[in-house]
């Protein structure tokens, strides 16, 4: 995004221009400093849901998500504290307790951008007790599945659905423990009319909740690399 | 470290693949031999766990009242306990029944599916379940947590290496999941 007013922050002790309409993210990967993410997927409208990529601002009273926090003039971001990263295990271990995640029968182990933040934050085992929750999987439909123990409620898959696809099959029903990705009114995938089978949700899914069938433990590779230049050819589209 | 680094692995409720990948050492085991003595283990013809262990390796989960007692005897008796592959770190496949119903569960494979008369478990060949098959820092202190399915060669060389040198334990870091 741009267009707004330049303005200087500094991102770990280092100066940095932006635009002011800008995330604090995406300034922070233009000068090639890593924020972990989860829910943020370049090409998709960031929602701040995971909180995994939140920063310490200088004045703030607790930390921010970097991916929905615009910079302002002589803003201070500290990228990585030992409190963040505390925070950021403590998140993902809560979200690994209260799902059914077991890499070693996975379809993406060994491609899985949970697995890999886990392995990043060193989180090798939960303190908080993990729930078992009984959650249901839908493989209604003939080329993808859905299951929902691997599932982090990124939303990832609603926004790709309505925001590039524009079909809108996906969406959140319940809340808390008890939220889940529906398809269509709560229908079984399969049979959900507004479904294209684009396959858009299964390759932006940051774990092994949505895949493709047929393949077996640690054969599914996710492809979104395409997303930005989709989401920029469609912008110049509409500008022209 | 003066003698040589009592050494003892232990098989819970897993595949025994982490003890493949312990064997899976190779020419290192021949190396570091010198330095350890496998004081207990399946691999060897010992029945009871020794008195005093430098180093015990645990794998699998915790889904039997035996597994529980097993890994509070090693814990009483070792020096550093350390949680062997993915089942000992977070349960992974033997806790995929934990979503499930035990009672149903043992009916359904020890008396629905049974090919002969059907069995009435728990009994001497059937242990009784715990409720939940539960990874090993649940029930017993964990000073190191290897993860993997199995964990790499390579981690449990520099667990043991690290030991051998006197290392923190707490510093390794973590190879892979899965």
């Amino acid at each position: 995004m741009s267009g707004g007013r330049v303005i200087t922050l500094q991102i770990d002790g280092r100066d940095c221009g932006a635009d002011e309409n800008q995330t604090i993210l995406e300034v922070a990967q233009e000068n090639g400093i890593f924020i972990p993410t989860l829910c943020h997927l370049n090409g998709l409208h960031p929602v701040g849901g995971c909180r995994i990529c939140m920063v310490e601002v200088e004045g703030a009273p607790r930390p921010l998500p970097a991916c929905v926090t615009h910079p302002a003039e002589g803003m201070r971001v500290t990228t990585d504290t030992p409190e963040l990263r505390r925070r950021r295990r403590l998140i993902l271990e809560l979200m690994l307790a209260e799902g059914n995640h077991v890499c070693a029968v996975c379809v993406v182990n060994g491609h899985c951008e949970l697995q890999e933040l886990a392995l990043q934050l060193g989180v090798d085992h939960l303190e908080i007790p993990a729930l078992y929750p009984r959650r249901e999987v839908d493989a209604s439909h003939p080329r993808f599945g859905l299951d929902r123990n691997r599932c982090v409620l990124c939303t990832r898959c609603v926004r790709v659905c309505g925001e590039i696809e524009g079909a809108h099959t996906w969406d959140v029903m319940g809340r808390g423990l008890k939220a889940a990705i529906i398809s269509d009114l709560n229908q079984p995938w399969g049979e959900a009319e507004s479904c294209t089978a684009c396959g858009k949700c299964v390759q932006v899914c940051p774990t092994g909740a949505l895949f493709e069938k047929g393949k077996a433990t640690g054969e599914m590779v996710k492809r979104h690399l395409h997303l930005p230049l989709l989401t920029a050819m469609r912008k110049e589209e509409e500008e022209r | 470290m003066s003698g040589r680094l009592r050494v003892a692995t232990v098989w819970l409720d897993g595949c025994s693949g982490c003890h493949m990948s312990f064997l899976d050492m190779d020419e290192l085991l021949l190396e570091l031999a010198p330095r350890l003595e496998l004081a207990y283990s399946p691999l060897v013809d010992r029945k009871e766990f020794p008195d005093r262990v430098d180093l015990a390796l645990l794998e699998g989960a915790v889904s039997t009242p035996e597994d529980e007692a097993k890994a509070r005897l090693v814990r009483a008796h070792s020096r550093l306990v350390v949680a062997l592959g993915d089942c000992a770190c977070q349960g992974n496949v033997p806790a995929l029944r934990n979503r499930l119903d035990n009672e149903q569960l043992l009916d359904l494979v020890y008396r629905q599916q049974a090919d002969g008369p059907a069995a009435a478990p728990p009994d001497r060949n059937v242990p009784p379940l715990l409720t939940h098959s539960l990874p090993l820092h649940r029930v017993i202190a964990v000073d190191l947590f290897l993860p993997g399915c199995p964990p790499p060669p390579a981690a449990i060389v520099r667990a043991l290496t690290a030991v051998l040198d006197g290392e923190t334990l707490s510093e390794l870091p973590t190879l892979k999941f899965g």
